[in-house]
């Protein structure tokens, strides 16, 4: 449960930390296009394989997670069965 | 066929076509005015619908138990109400990255963004609930699951009701044929995943209820 905890915390703190930033700055005056700085293109490449990077390992976490507590269920299960039948 | 043996091959399935799928992606063409950025798609989209899938899921079967108080059912909204957070945060993360290259910032709070993070914080609440409300808390979080189903609708009809800048719900159905094959191929992957899921939590869910009353068992 602590590492659920930690892991929405987590969550949470990345959406939070995104949403805090506004769409566009206020315009406080006009510059003509052509005495604008040029703007770098922001490259495609890190966003597409850091999403792609990032559902693989929340589904792998999120599975090892799940085969530890079902082993941990089945453990107990069998254990408190053996109380049982004794 | 027993459900753990059901559970695997539904995640071998989704594992197979996990695998395959970034090939089909990597085939697929770009989208005109995003450019590569616009693959993200591939998986943001399917883990969308299946969150509102478990949305209604965790919902349905809260109705279920708030009718009938039947533990199988409300095993069924614990477990749905889990991997609308997982499938939640996949949607809530991956989404950004793709708006901070095609719209240049990372969040906007427009009503499709906004609405899904109200419901997928919903079914944060309903698992704190179930952790921390103590004995008796099962109906008021089922309650709480019915209000996170309720948003579904407004999560969906949100991008065609309000002007937003998130694409509308006329894209998946006019993909072309190059883009809407490696789409359905994705969908499917995250369907079967999500079965496998279900049923594995579902189990773990009735196994635990299972311990605690062999447990109290022995205690009598």
């Amino acid at each position: 449960m602590k590492r659920l905890a930690l892991m929405l915390t987590l969550a949470l703190a990345i959406v939070s930390g995104a949403a805090a930033r506004t769409p566009q700055e206020q315009v406080k005056g006009f510059v003509p296009q052509a005495q604008a700085p040029q703007q770098p293109e922001l490259p495609a490449a890190p966003l597409l394989y850091g999403a792609y990077a990032f559902v693989w390992a929340v589904l792998l976490v999120y599975i090892f997670l799940l085969w530890r507590r079902v082993g941990k269920v089945e453990r107990e299960l069998a254990d408190v069965t053996r109380k049982l039948n004794v | 066929m027993t459900t753990k043996n059901v559970a695997l091959g539904f995640l071998a399935v989704a594992a197979v076509m996990f695998v395959r799928a970034p090939f089909m992606i990597e085939a697929a063409p770009f989208e005109a005015s995003m450019g590569a950025v616009s693959k993200i798609f591939y998986f943001h989209a399917p883990s969308a619908i299946v969150l509102m899938l478990s949305a209604f899921v965790a919902g349905g079967a809260s109705v279920a138990y708030l009718a009938r108080r039947r533990r199988s059912a409300d095993h069924v909204a614990v477990a749905a109400a889990e991997l609308a957070i997982v499938f939640g945060l996949i949607t809530l993360v991956t989404g950004p990255m793709w708006a901070r290259k095609a719209w240049g910032v990372w969040w906007v709070w427009e009503a499709r963004l906004t609405i899904t993070l109200v419901m997928w914080m919903v079914f944060i609440a309903y698992l704190l609930l179930r952790r921390f409300g103590g004995p008796g808390s099962e109906m008021l979080a089922a309650a709480v699951s019915v209000f996170g189903m309720a948003l579904v609708p407004f999560v969906y009809w949100s991008v065609n009701v309000w002007r937003t800048m998130h694409p509308t719900t006329s894209v998946i159905p006019t993909l072309p044929r190059s883009m809407m094959g490696p789409f359905l191929w994705c969908l499917l992957a995250f369907a079967c995943l999500y079965v496998a899921l279900l049923l594995i939590r579902v189990r773990l869910e009735r196994q635990a209820a299972l311990v605690e009353d062999a447990y109290l068992a022995v205690e009598d």
